[in-house]
Formats: C-alpha cells, structure tokens, sequence
C-alpha cells in the first residue's frame, strides 16, 4: 500500500546522452500505470531507475514520502518481473521464490507457508521442486511473477514482462496480471512497447517520447483526447489517419480538396489532420475521394485502405476506414468518404502541439 | 527403453582412424613401455635387464625420497590450483564490475599465459637471484631471512609463486567470460532480492559459475602435476635436499639423470594410476554439484 511520487527525474549518461528529461509523476496507491512509447524512448531506464539498478542525476523520488534516491535496491522494498524473467537456474522453482524471504530474515516455516500460498495462486504449486530450465515459457513467466508477489512488496515494476510469450499465451497473462494486481492492491508500474497492451492494463497510461512523459491519463483520455501528434498516433490501433494540411482563406486544404467546417488556425504553416479510421465513412457527397488498395476482412468489421486522391502520385497519402461488414469492395474501385468534423483533431507539424 | 539402430558400416572408424592413430603411438605405446620396464631392473650401464616383478614399486614406494616427493606433489598442486582459482576469480570479479567488453583490455590481461613455464621459471630465478634478484631483496629487507637454496620452506614458496602467476592470466579470463556469460538480469534480480554483495556473489555468481571452476579446477591440478616441471626445473631443481621435488621432476631425475629406468617407470605408473583416480574423483563426486 503505498505511493510513489517523481519529481524533476533525469538521467544522464557519461557519454552525455540524456535518457529522461524531468520527470515528474504521482502515482497513488494501488493504481497500475503503464509506461508505453517507442523503443529508446528511456521508459525502461526510468523503470530501472525506479527499482535502482539505475542512479537518479537529478531530482527525486520518493515511496510514501520516504526520499529513496540513496536507498540500495534491496532496501526499497520493490519487486521486479524481468523481461527474460531472470530466474535463477541453478534453483529450484521453490527456492527461487524463497531467495528474497530469506535474505531478509523471514523463519523457515512461514516462507514455506507464503511460497506454497502464492504458488496456489499462480497455479504453480506442482512445479515447485523443477528447476526454470523445465519449464515452459508461460510457466516461467508465472515463477517471475511469482517471484515478485512472494514478498508483499510496496511497488510491483514490471519490465515487458510478455514479450517473448507467443501471442495466445500474451493475451492470457495480460488478463491475469490485470486479475492478481487488483487482488492483491498493489501500486504497480508496467513498461510496454504494445500500445494495445498499455490500453487494456492500464489505469493510467504515460506515453513517454524522447525521454519526456507526452501526456499521462486514462487510456480513453488518451485516445479521444491526446494532446500531442505523437500521443495521436502512437495511441490507437489501427493508426490513427494523418493527411497533410494548410489553413487557407477559413478552409483546411488537404491536397486539393477544400474542407470547412474549421476555425481560427493558423495560416502558412504545415498542418496535421487527423482522423480516427471509425470516424470515416462512405457518403455520396464526401469531400474526400480514395481509390481502394485493400480490403482487410477482420470478421465483425473490416479495414480498407486506399490512396487519397488530390496527392502528388509520387507521395501518396494512405488513408484506413474502419466500415463494417456490409461495405463490400474491390481494389482499384473509387468512394467517396466524409469524416466526422467535430471528432477530428488539427496538430502543428512543426511543435505536434494540438491546435483542435 | 527404445534404442535406435543404424545400419552397421565400416566408414566412421575410418573418420576416426588419425585420432586413433595418434593416440595409439604417442599415448598407448609409451605407456605400454612404461609399464612394461617398470617391471624390469638394468644394471648400471644399461646393457641387460632382468624382470623382477614388483621390486621397482616396492623400492619406490618404500623409498623416503619418493614420500617426501609425493607429500610435496600433493601440497603443491593443492596450494598452486586453489590460488591460482581464487586470485583469478577475485581479479576477474573486480574487473567485471568495470570492464564493459572491451577485448583489447581484456587481452592485455592474458599476456602472461603466453610465457612459457621455463621462461617464466627463469624470470623467477632472476627476480629471487640472491644478488641481483630483486623479490629476494625484497623479502629480506622485509625481515625474513629469505633463501631458497637453504630453506625447504622458501624453495616451496618460490616455486608455487612462480606458478601462480603463469596460471592466474589463463583461468582470469575463463572466469571473466564466465562472469559475462551470467545474464545481467539474474544479477539484477539478485540484487533487488539480496543487500549483501558477498552473499550474493555465494548464493548467485558463484554457483553460475560452477562450470567454468570444475573446468578449471581440471585443468589447474593437470597444469600443477605435470607443466611446472619447467619451472622447477629451471628455479630449485627440487633442492633443498629434494624438497621441492614434485612426482614428475622425480620420474625426470630418477630415469634420465640416474639412469634408474625401470625405477623411474614404476614411478611414473603409479602417477599414472594416482591422476587416474583423482581425474574419476572429479567427475564422479565434484562434477554433479555442477549445475549446467
């Protein structure tokens, strides 16, 4: 039970690159944040920084109002799922689980009382005495995980603990973690670059680019708000459409095509627009014009993809709708599309500030 | 249990046949004559023999000379194996928590494995020459009546220095690969679940470890019993009084220099049949704490 609060957090390397640029968080108790954003963004140093395998240049951090920037690892009382899981092989299943009771002084019967209770609940419980080498990932992936729960720690740091899970097996991990975290009630941070993984885990969701938190907010915040063309179009899956455009004489131009409906823009400068792929759809008298390249058939709906026309040829813009099933086509075919005006959002291409 | 069976075909005895080959003369057949003269005593000028059975192992293993060499063998190849291990592994720890890969460090730190045993035992001799030597002034100076062509004791400390310093660069980077080679998130699960740094490096570093010392560990005893006869060779000669005088320095002496063959033969079977049974100890009892 326990919060963690980041203030005007940076890391900078000896050989002058600068990983995270000020930093500043609160994340309170028993909330599950996600760091997500490209690789190299610095989510992961910031992670390790968190857990102390990284030294903070500057700033602070803080559990439950206690500094811990000096405190050792070990003495901060966080629990790490690593990426490779990291187990220790030459241990038992068992022992590994009990490695960090023990050193901390835990009586022998009550680590085997909590190593058999959190097995149960990670329905380990048979693989107790086999070594990590004969175990299959998943089951891994559970010793990992149980690893960290094991001690009751005040912060559960999870370092893209799925990724080298197969995509079924990623699925039902991401639903148990989400199921064991709210169980157990404890603040939780977890670095992804699967931006769908960050939307389905998260209460609270940090795109982090170049070292700087974009935008944090709930996942939905994010999607329908985002405040910067990175959030925009990091967040969202398929992408978000990106066309771009000039504020000319109170129309948008995008390529040839004159849209109204936008106010106050500034003109002469390079433009943004975008538009969600399910805020697209066919209309006779649709401003936008696309000839269709593909058809992407998901069952319950489909995506179709296709060259905006009005764009140089050399440098065609590409543009997906979301349409449900009805709408069928061919490729090469041309229709006709209108967007949801109120829905859309213009950025600066220059800052990726968001203007509406 | 199942077993699958293969054709049976002449070809892969021909694959090994080199191998064979080169055992069968440069391993089989000497060891063959060895045990054989070991069974036969020759008269001083080396013009006929006479087969006495176990006379020649009876004489040497009752013989003091070959005890006191035994005893020093034992001792030596102890002390030379643990200290080469343990500085190798020491230095190898230290300059993992700095070295980030960089080779040509790295090979700098090897230099001294390509030094051979007698050239490294001559360098010794000089450093501890009582005149110019300057390890020898240095032991003095520090109070200890330092000499090595007097005390049993020095003879033993100079030769296992000597030897320690050729082993240490060669086991240093088999424990320095060995250290690199243990995931980096092990350590640092390690040190998210243990404060002390030494009882992490028991409990996690040193059990990962524990292919590379068993390998080693081989390979020092054999270096200890067998490739510092160059050094001793070219420093005490096992003097004083035979102190110094390892198994096989003795088989050296006794056969080439005291013209005892058959003596010298027995002598060298029974180092035979003792790295033998120290090489069946390794793996059968050692080897299975080894995890893999």
């Amino acid at each position: 039970m326990s919060t963690l609060t980041l203030s005007g957090i940076n890391k900078r390397y000896d050989n002058g690159a600068h990983a995270v640029r000020g930093v500043d968080m609160e994340i309170s108790d028993g909330e599950l944040i996600v760091f997500v954003g490209p690789s190299g963004c610095g989510k992961s140093t910031l992670l390790r920084m968190v857990a102390g395998l990284e030294t903070i240049t500057e700033g602070e951090m803080k559990i439950d109002d206690l500094r811990i920037n000096e405190t050792s690892p070990a003495d901060r009382d966080v629990a790490m799922v690593f990426q490779n899981y990291a187990l220790y092989p030459h241990m038992t299943v068992f022992r590994n689980m009990a490695y960090g009771l023990s050193n901390r002084g835990m009586a022998k019967s009550e680590i085997e009382a909590k190593v058999r209770e959190t097995a149960k609940m990670l329905r380990i419980e048979d693989y107790l005495e086999r070594k990590p080498a004969q175990l299959s990932g998943g089951q891994r992936q559970r010793v990992a995980m149980g690893r960290a729960i094991v001690r009751s720690p005040k912060l559960f740091l999870f370092d893209e603990p799925l990724s080298n899970l197969d995509a079924k097996l990623r699925v039902q991990m991401r639903i148990e973690i989400k199921r064991l975290q709210r169980e157990l009630g404890v603040t939780s941070i977890y670095v992804t670059h699967d931006q769908t993984e960050a939307m389905t885990l998260a209460d609270r969701l940090a795109v982090i680019n170049e070292g700087k938190v974009e935008q944090m907010g709930s996942p939905m915040d994010l999607y329908s708000d985002p405040k910067t063309l990175f959030v925009a179009s990091f967040i969202g899956s398929p992408h978000i459409n990106l066309l771009p455009a000039r504020f000319e004489t109170g129309q948008l131009q995008v390529g040839t095509t004159a849209i109204s409906g936008f106010e106050g823009l500034p003109e002469g400068v390079p433009l943004m627009l975008g538009i969600r792929p399910e805020h697209i759809a066919q209309h006779p008298d649709g401003g936008i014009e696309i000839s269709v390249d593909l058809v992407e058939q998901l069952g319950a709906d489909s995506l179709i993809y296709g060259a905006v026309s009005g764009f140089d040829s050399a440098e065609p813009e590409e543009l997906c709708v979301r349409a449900g099933e009805a709408l069928q086509l061919t490729p090469g075919e041309r229709i006709k599309l209108n967007f949801e005006v109120d829905r859309a959002m213009v950025f600066r291409t220059d800052s990726g500030e968001r203007l509406v | 249990m199942k077993r699958v069976q293969f054709e049976r075909s002449t070809v892969p005895y021909f694959f090994i046949a080199p191998q064979i080959a080169i055992i069968a003369v440069f391993f089989l057949w000497p060891a063959g004559q060895a045990i054989y003269q070991s069974f036969l005593l020759e008269d001083a000028f080396g013009i006929s023999s006479q087969f006495v059975w176990f006379r020649n192992y009876e004489d040497t293993i009752l013989n003091y000379a070959w005890l006191q060499s035994a005893g020093f063998t034992v001792i030596f190849s102890t002390l030379v194996t643990f200290f080469s291990l343990a500085i190798a592994l020491l230095l190898a720890v230290k300059a993992n928590e700095v070295l980030h890969g960089s080779s040509s460090y790295k090979t700098m730190l090897m230099w001294a494995y390509a030094v051979a045993p007698p050239v490294a035992g001559l360098m010794g001799n000089l450093m501890f020459n009582p005149f110019i030597g300057d390890l020898y002034a240095a032991m003095n100076a520090m109070g200890w009546d330092f000499n090595q062509k007097l005390d049993a004791f020095d003879a033993g400390f100079v030769v296992i220095l000597i030897s320690v310093w050729k082993q240490v660069s060669v086991n240093f980077i088999f424990f320095l690969s060995g250290l690199q080679g243990i995931p980096k998130g092990v350590m640092e699960a390690a040190t998210l679940d243990c404060r002390s740094p030494t009882k992490r490096f028991w409990t996690i570093t040193f059990p990962l470890l524990a292919p590379t010392t068993f390998f080693l560990m081989v390979i020092n005893i054999t270096y200890a019993f067998f490739e510092t006869f160059g050094i001793i060779d070219t420093t005490t000669r096992g003097a004083p009084g035979g102190a110094t005088n390892t198994l096989v320095y003795k088989v050296y002496t006794d056969g080439f220099l005291g013209a005892d063959l058959g003596g010298s033969s027995a002598q060298s079977v029974i180092l035979m049949l003792m790295v033998l049974a120290l090489t069946v100890f390794q793996f059968r009892f050692i080897e299975r704490k080894v995890h893999y």
